[in-house]
């Protein structure tokens, strides 16, 4: 198990230090320069004024220094947690509106992933092997996999706005509320979490059903599920067996998935114009705001490598071979 | 369905010959068997009919359009009909002509995207697979890193800073995002391979690593690549339609995805234009759809288990 975990987390050390660094010299190496970018909007006619200004916007935002110095200066602000100030929305700190766009980001994602993770498995576990029910699933999990992210969300959109008048398409919460714990609140939260939540749900689910079927059909056809049977096991028993043995690439899956999972969720935000940080990153692109963009980057890369170690923990509790320190969990 | 037929023995049922059997005679048995089971997979004639009739709609409609998919015709929002086939959007833009440019931009970022991936991806995993030890370590580190990174984020911090992007540039940001997939497939088929008897055997006879991989190694994995890099192509186009709804996609150049991003923008939903917006996802749906049915298909004709019993 240690050693299973310490390459793990060695891994992990690397994926972090390389999301850093390239979030930090992308900037410092794209063509285009940010800070005159910001002058021309103020319309400096004078030489020394422009200059003068120039040095200013230089020194605040700390690149006056040797590089080396402000990759080292960016490392400190990346473990404190200061990303610096926002463009776009001034006065507010990059974290401070990371952190208030983040609840709504994880209220979608995490109960989506989940559900259309153990859903789909369950479809898929249980069309295998099964005509009729296989007949209806795979179809619909093909089709579920084709759709196209921003169509989907385009469709359930018109769907239940424009056309049935069922559900609200767009923000957070209604309009005039203030966030508050209060029933009120909750209630228009929830009524506009709905639909981005239902089809980020959807569009994850094909993929699992479809996943689970070939993988169960692939034990049921297995030495260990012929024994099984020879030995007289009812054929739910043999299922139940494929179904454990066949979680274990799945859920390696889910951790691969997870980066396809939160672009996804970034499409769905943005059709939706759900404050989370999808949108987020969709305002600051139109803004230009590249500290607020560095800043969601690596918190999106910190959350992918969260949630990779929770599922590494999970993998321990499931698959006796970790433990073992055997090979095991190819992920 | 063709349970009956395929549990017949292959070559003795291919050899007495059916159209299609027929024309590939000369061909190795092989080639034989999997024509045979192709020409009887339902599945795989359904995709590849539909795909087939997509490419080509991809190639010639454009030819058809009577306006440019990006210049205005000045008569906003027409019902599809006869002057305009699919419609006019609020801007006046011909929905046929961005339909059919967008198909077949769709395809082109597909294959870009696809032929990226398997390229990087094929070095890497038979390097990976081929070479084992450190360079596997390190290998396989990286793999797992950049699978780790989520794509969209990063071309989102990439693209904010280029002023205009190509069909090149998405094509190939597409693949360099993907090649993991190829390069886990591909690693773990070579590192099983390797250790066969005639791997050894040509290795014995003084065979250079390369033309063991190309010659030895590679025809064995070839069905089971096809069908990875048939998925990538799928995906890619997913992707791009991602990206270009974002605003992220090439300039100047109509995309499914950007249809997608006018039509959000230009309140389509708002205004019930349901020919602006069904049409370019649609398509799209259908094409992965047809692929990804084809793709089961070949399947079940490479792998002779997977033949419904």
């Amino acid at each position: 198990m240690r050693r299973y975990l310490s390459r793990k987390i060695i891994t992990y050390v690397v994926a972090f230090f390389i999301g850093v660094t390239v979030d930090w010299a992308l900037p410092h190496f794209m063509p285009g320069d940010p800070i005159q970018g910001m002058l021309a909007k103020y319309n400096v006619a004078n030489t020394a004024g422009y200059q003068a200004l120039y040095a200013q916007f230089q020194a605040s935002y700390g690149l006056n220094v040797s590089l080396w110095q402000q990759y080292l200066n960016f490392w400190h602000g990346v473990l404190s947690g200061d990303f610096g100030q926002s463009i776009f929305a001034q006065g507010a700190t990059v974290s401070s509106l990371i952190f208030s766009a983040m609840p709504y980001t994880v209220a979608l994602l995490v109960p989506a992933v989940l559900l259309s993770y153990v859903l789909g498995n369950r479809l898929g576990a249980a069309a295998a092997r099964r005509k009729v029910l296989d007949n209806s699933v795979l179809p619909l999990g093909y089709v579920l996999q084709a759709i196209p992210y921003p169509w989907l969300a385009l469709v359930v959109v018109y769907l239940f706005g424009p056309l049935w008048h069922l559900f609200p398409t767009s923000l957070g919460y209604d309009q005039g509320l203030v966030p508050h714990f209060d029933w009120r609140f909750i209630s228009s939260a929830i009524d506009h979490w709905f639909l981005p939540f239902l089809t980020v749900f959807l569009v994850s689910l094909g993929g699992w059903a479809i996943g689970m079927r070939n993988l169960v059909i692939y034990e049921l056809e297995n030495d260990s599920s012929r024994y099984l049977r020879a030995l007289g096991s009812s054929e739910r028993v043999v299922r139940r067996y494929a179904y454990r043995n066949a979680s274990l690439p799945q859920l390696s899956g889910l951790a691969l998935q997870l980066g396809v999972v939160i672009g996804g969720n970034i499409v769905t935000e943005v059709a939706f114009q759900y404050p989370g940080l999808g949108n987020l990153i969709f305002k600051a692109i139109g803004a230009q705001d590249y500290f607020l963009l560095q800043g969601i980057f690596i918190f999106i890369v910190i959350g992918v490598l969260l949630a990779n170690f929770i599922i590494d923990l999970v993998f321990v509790s499931v698959d006796p071979r970790t433990r073992l320190s055997m090979q095991g969990a190819a992920a | 369905m063709s349970e009956s037929i395929s549990q017949a023995p292959a070559p003795e049922v291919a050899a007495t010959g059916l159209p299609g059997g027929a024309a590939e005679a000369p061909a190795p048995r092989k080639r034989n068997e999997f024509v045979y089971y192709g020409l009887r997979n339902p599945k795989l004639l359904f995709g590849l009919t539909v795909e087939t009739l997509l490419v080509l709609a991809a190639i010639i409609a454009p030819f058809f359009a009577k306006y440019a998919p990006l210049t205005t015709t000045n008569i906003p929002i027409q019902h599809p009909g006869g002057t305009f086939w699919l419609g006019t959007d609020l801007n006046g833009y011909d929905m046929y002509s961005q339909l059919s440019n967008g198909l077949r931009e769709s395809y082109l970022i597909g294959a870009l995207g696809a032929a990226f991936a398997t390229a990087v991806g094929l070095v890497i995993g038979f390097l990976a697979g081929w070479r084992g030890g450190w360079l596997d370590e390190i290998l396989q580190l990286i793999t797992n890193v950049l699978v780790m990174i989520p794509s969209l984020v990063l071309l989102i911090v990439i693209g904010s800073y280029l002023t205009s992007r190509s069909i090149l540039f998405e094509g190939a940001f597409i693949g360099l995002t993907t090649w993991p997939w190829v390069a886990r497939a591909v690693r773990a088929q070579t590192f099983s391979l390797r250790s066969r008897e005639y791997v050894d055997l040509a290795r014995l006879s003084g065979k250079r690593p390369v033309s063991i991989i190309v010659k030895e190694i590679a025809p064995n994995m070839a069905s089971y690549l096809f069908l990875v890099v048939i998925l990538l192509f799928g995906s890619s186009m997913l992707i791009a339609a991602s990206y270009d709804f974002l605003g992220l996609g090439p300039s100047q150049t109509v995309s499914l995805g950007y249809m997608m991003n006018q039509a959000a923008n230009n309140s389509a939903l708002f205004y019930h234009m349901w020919w602006v917006f069904i049409p370019p996802g649609a398509v799209l749906a259908l094409m992965v759809v047809a692929l990804l049915i084809a793709n089961v298909g070949l399947d079940e004709v490479f792998n002779p288990k997977l033949r419904e019993s």
